[in-house]
């Protein structure tokens, strides 16, 4: 699948290019990203080492254990190849908390840290497994309840009207998100054997 | 009403961070007598390999998502789609922000930009793209990132179960605001 998506990006990209006479631009981005790529990749490492040595931490103490017990109804449900003691829930959870409260640069490396420890449980390293399928459609879905600071400081006064409206279009797209999921990750095509 | 809870909300929110910095350790340090210092260093050691991991899989897809940008490509597939979706009484103001979402962060921010200086922020469009921008995440840079972390690349009915979400959730956006504020 990213094969071809990934493939097909950069065809058309060359082939529109041509066409509109962008052609330049294109090698331009090209190569300006490749840059970009890695300058965000090295601009993670202090964000992702403050909240990885507080998460140490958190594990140390307990307090994750005690976070995914809390939420284990849910999360039951939503990674069921999970076991319910596992790591990975405490850091799936608090991911989700962070999202949740528009936490970016922390959400980020709690993230990574749960799919780590869900790769612990994956028998196939190279292939995604459905709870990391479901971990990261849930993510991409966004499950934020704070309007962006950005789009605060854009919008001024016009953002209390779009509070709710990003609420629940959100919620769509997370409602959407999951059942989506579940729906594929039982159709062949997308079995873990046939996996692109 | 709601402005006092978007209010309060955000303004709350800066304080979350610092308070989760102190309470962790804090709780770690008089509960259960634990060396916050040792075990903070201990799990900041993998910050940087998990950040080196991250870097080809990201120099995969922001060049080919940079490259489709810069190409036009997207513009000609609008002019396509804008009659279609206009149909539906989806508005060809807000079809760029639509696509640009699960590209790229920094080029949604800008398409939002643009609406607002160019509507104003009380315009359904703009409230139109900010609800859409809030409410889905840089589907290609979050895929990237999360499974490139762990050198997954069979990524199964991820991106479209991911995509999916996203247009339902660019959709939704438009019918809410539509429906509560236009």
């Amino acid at each position: 699948m990213l094969n071809y998506i990934w493939f097909g990006m950069m065809a058309i990209s060359v082939v529109a290019g041509i066409f509109t006479g962008r052609i330049d631009a294109v090698t331009e981005a090209a190569i300006s990203m490749s840059k970009v790529a890695v300058e965000i990749s090295i601009g993670l490492i202090g964000i992702m080492a403050l909240w990885l040595g507080i998460m140490k931490i958190a594990e140390a103490s307990g307090l994750i254990r005690i976070i995914a017990r809390g939420l284990r109804p849910i999360t039951v449900r939503l990674f069921p190849d999970v076991p319910v003691d596992h790591p990975a829930i405490g850091s799936i959870v608090l991911n989700m908390s962070a999202n949740m409260l528009g936490l970016g640069n922390a959400a980020t490396p709690l993230g990574l840290k749960a799919m780590e420890e869900l790769q612990e449980l994956n028998p196939k390293k190279d292939t995604a497994t459905n709870s990391m399928v479901m971990f990261l459609a849930i993510n991409t879905s966004s499950v934020q309840i704070i309007v962006p600071a950005t789009v605060v400081a854009l919008m001024g006064a016009a953002v209390s009207q779009i509070f709710i409206t990003t609420i629940l279009a959100t919620l769509a797209s997370t409602i959407t998100a999951i059942v989506m999921v579940k729906l594929l990750e039982k159709m062949k095509r997308f079995s873990v054997e046939n996996a692109s | 009403m709601i402005e006092s809870i978007v209010g309060s909300l955000n303004a709350g929110s800066k304080y979350i961070i610092p308070l989760l910095l102190v309470g962790i350790p804090l709780y770690a340090i008089t509960v259960k007598k634990i060396k916050v210092y040792e075990v903070f260093v201990e799990g900041a050691k993998d910050g940087f390999t998990i950040a080196v991991r991250i870097i080809p899989y990201l120099v995969a897809i922001l060049v080919a998502v940079g490259m489709f940008r810069a190409s036009g490509a997207l513009d000609l597939l609008l002019s396509l789609l804008a009659p279609v979706l206009n149909l539906i009484g989806f508005p060809p103001e807000n079809l760029p922000l639509a696509f640009m979402r699960p590209l790229s962060g920094s080029g949604s921010l800008g398409l939002l930009t643009d609406l607002v200086n160019e509507y104003g922020p009380d315009s359904l469009y703009s409230k139109i793209g900010a609800t859409m921008f809030g409410s889905s995440e840089t589907t290609f840079y979050v895929l990237a990132v999360y499974f490139g972390s762990v050198g997954i690349t069979r990524s199964r009915h991820a991106l479209i179960a991911g995509l999916t979400a996203d247009a339902v959730g660019a959709l939704s956006a438009v019918y809410i605001c539509k429906l509560l504020i236009g």
